[in-house]
């Protein structure tokens, strides 16, 4: 497990399988793969080209056309005017909703995660098994479970309906996360240079911050990325406990798509959904390799 | 004294942590778990009524619904991924010169949001301007896929929005499990004159055991907490055609004003999910362990 994050697991580290068949099932092959390619590809394709036609032309024409009087107008609109629940705001304030969250709740779940798991390698002491496994159980919990107290407990700290009440949310139902991926990430680091800055009287935080932190980029980034796809993909939270002024964006979409009485504007849903993907759509191409890091990270415990 | 202090700074650390995991995820079950328990309606009630929440729910052919929902989606999902995933993962195996270009294209749809996901396909499914209106437009008049609006087939159109969010994912996981196996064995086997379809079918796949094992554990939970998807793609209609449980609970809980069955459905929820899970992390960390 540890491997699969310290190196890429998907990287040819060694000859394939097996030896090259002729050329026909090589053929054959290399067709399978450019179909499912075009499978995976074709939803983002029909939202693409669709977000750039006019409603007329949509109904007329077919969804794989590419457009023949090419507009912008559905992505302005789904930005800056598109009626969402009662106001015609757009979703340009959701996005900003969306970034005011994620923003700290990642921040802070990353922080502590590699605080947690710097503890529960380095300073483990009796129980702290109980512990990592109490952290790791709560990250499969269905979240059906938490929404009832969640809801009470958000109105008595006075947090109900607002940002900083989604952040401790997401804080809270990151934690397990962030603390299993750098628990694992350290537990392969060598014990010997913490013990041997021990003895020569370095604190418990300046070990952290000099011997630790410097060789931790690769799994902070892991964290940062999965922390910042599941929070900003998340839609159960969102639509539970945020109120008019603190919708984030998933949610924002889905009433937009979903809730909107008259004719549908599919072009400007189609522009919205892909407003709504950009952000995780660009991280992931910046930096593939550390998200796969993590969803392996997250599949494979232990 | 400054060492007594040095030796409390771990635990204290630790102890916001431990202490917000404590209240908010086994402190909160708790407290679904005793709301299960009382005839609590639109407000938390604390009037202990028994096992009268269950046994209302059972009783409930919407409940029941969602619950062979969950069954067809769930082993569709669960099936239909693992053996894209592995057919994918195979086929990338073959010293594929682009599959640098293609590995990424397999695996973004787990990037996006289920809205998003289930926005895409909606259309894409919708007789009206989606697949079935692009053939009739290519002249394919006769051309019909109406199941997003037939109550019989619209939770399949759940599972194929579903696979094409995960099973790229599931293909990293067999990918990494195949760029693991020894390459001596494969080479054994074919001095011995086996067939690469034998190989595998006889030797690599037999090895992809742990896997299969992960994917499943994986697959089933997200299937058994699947909630945005349906939202986006069906609303869980037609009817109650796509209802899961995770729909099924929110919509009794904060629509229907009836929390003490809502909190009765997420308690099996979770027992569901722990009882695949809590197997699955206790042998890992033993291993972990042994290692």
């Amino acid at each position: 497990m540890t491997s699969a994050v310290s190196q890429g697991p998907l990287e040819a580290s060694r000859a394939s399988s097996t030896v090259a068949p002729n050329r026909l099932a090589r053929a054959l092959i290399y067709a399978a793969l450019i179909l499912f390619a075009i499978y995976y590809l074709l939803p983002l394709y029909v939202m693409l080209v669709n977000s750039l036609k006019p409603l007329d032309e949509i109904r007329q024409g077919d969804m794989l056309s590419l457009p023949m009087a090419g507009t912008i107008e559905p992505w302005l609109k789904a930005w800056a005017t598109a009626q969402i629940g009662v106001q015609p705001t757009g979703l340009k304030p959701y996005f900003m909703n969306s970034i005011l969250m994620v923003v700290p709740a990642v921040f802070i779940s990353t922080a502590l995660g590699a605080l947690n798991g710097y503890v529960l390698t380095k300073w483990t002491f009796r129980g702290a098994d109980i512990v990592f496994g109490l952290m790791l159980l709560a990250c499969f919990i269905p979240f059906q479970i938490v929404l009832i107290p969640m809801a009470r407990m958000l109105g008595i700290l006075g947090l109900a309906g607002t940002i900083p009440g989604l952040v401790l949310v997401h804080v809270v139902y990151g934690l397990g996360f962030t603390t299993l991926f750098f628990r694992n990430y350290y537990a392969a680091f060598p014990s010997e240079l913490v013990k041997a800055a021990q003895i020569d009287g370095a604190s418990f935080f300046q070990i952290f911050r000099r011997i630790l932190l410097p060789s931790s980029g690769p799994i902070i980034v892991v964290t940062v990325i999965w922390q910042f796809t599941n929070i900003w993909n998340d839609f159960l939270f969102g639509a539970s406990f945020a109120s008019v002024d603190s919708i984030p964006m998933t949610v924002a979409l889905n009433n937009l798509v979903s809730s909107s009485t008259g004719v549908k504007e599919y072009n400007v849903h189609f522009a919205g959904a892909i407003m709504a993907a950009l952000p995780t759509l660009i991280v992931y191409i910046v930096s593939g390799r550390y998200f796969v890091r993590g969803l392996m990270a997250g599949a494979v415990k232990g | 004294m400054k060492e007594r202090l040095q030796d409390y700074i771990p635990k204290l650390v630790l102890s916001p942590s431990f202490f917000l995991i404590l209240v908010f995820v086994y402190g909160f079950i708790a407290y679904t778990g005793y709301l299960s328990f009382t005839d609590s309606r639109i407000l938390p009630s604390y009037n202990w009524v028994g096992l009268e929440n269950y046994e209302r729910l059972w009783k409930l052919p919407h409940w029941w619904r969602a619950i062979t929902n969950l069954a067809i989606f769930g082993s569709l999902y669960i099936l239909i991924c693992s053996v894209l995933g592995l057919l994918l993962a195979i086929l990338l195996d073959q010293k594929i010169r682009a599959e640098g270009l293609l590995r990424p294209i397999y695996l973004y749809p787990m990037a996006l949001s289920f809205i998003v996901t289930g926005t895409a396909w909606k259309w894409f499914l919708d007789p009206g301007i989606g697949l079935e209106h692009t053939m009739h437009q290519w002249g394919w008049e006769s051309f019909a896929f109406d199941w997003i609006k037939d109550r019989q087939m619209a939770i399949y159109t759940v599972v194929i929005a579903a696979v094409w969010q995960s099973s790229g994912f599931v293909m990293a996981m067999f990918l990494a499990g195949l760029r693991g196996v020894d390459s001596d064995i494969i080479k054994a086997a074919q001095i011995d004159g086996a067939s690469a379809f034998t190989t595998y079918r006889r030797i690599i796949i037999p090895l992809m055991r742990p896997v299969f094992l992960s994917a499943f554990v994986v697959l089933a939970h997200l299937a058994i907490k699947a909630y945005d998807l349906v939202i986006a793609l069906t609303g869980g209609g037609p009817g109650q055609a796509t209802e899961l449980p995770a729909t099924f609970m929110y919509s009794y809980t904060f629509t229907r004003n009836l929390m003490g069955i809502g909190a009765s459905s997420a308690i099996i929820m979770m027992i569901m999910i722990f009882s695949i899970i809590i197997p699955y992390l206790y042998s890992e960390l033993r291993t972990g362990v042994k290692r």
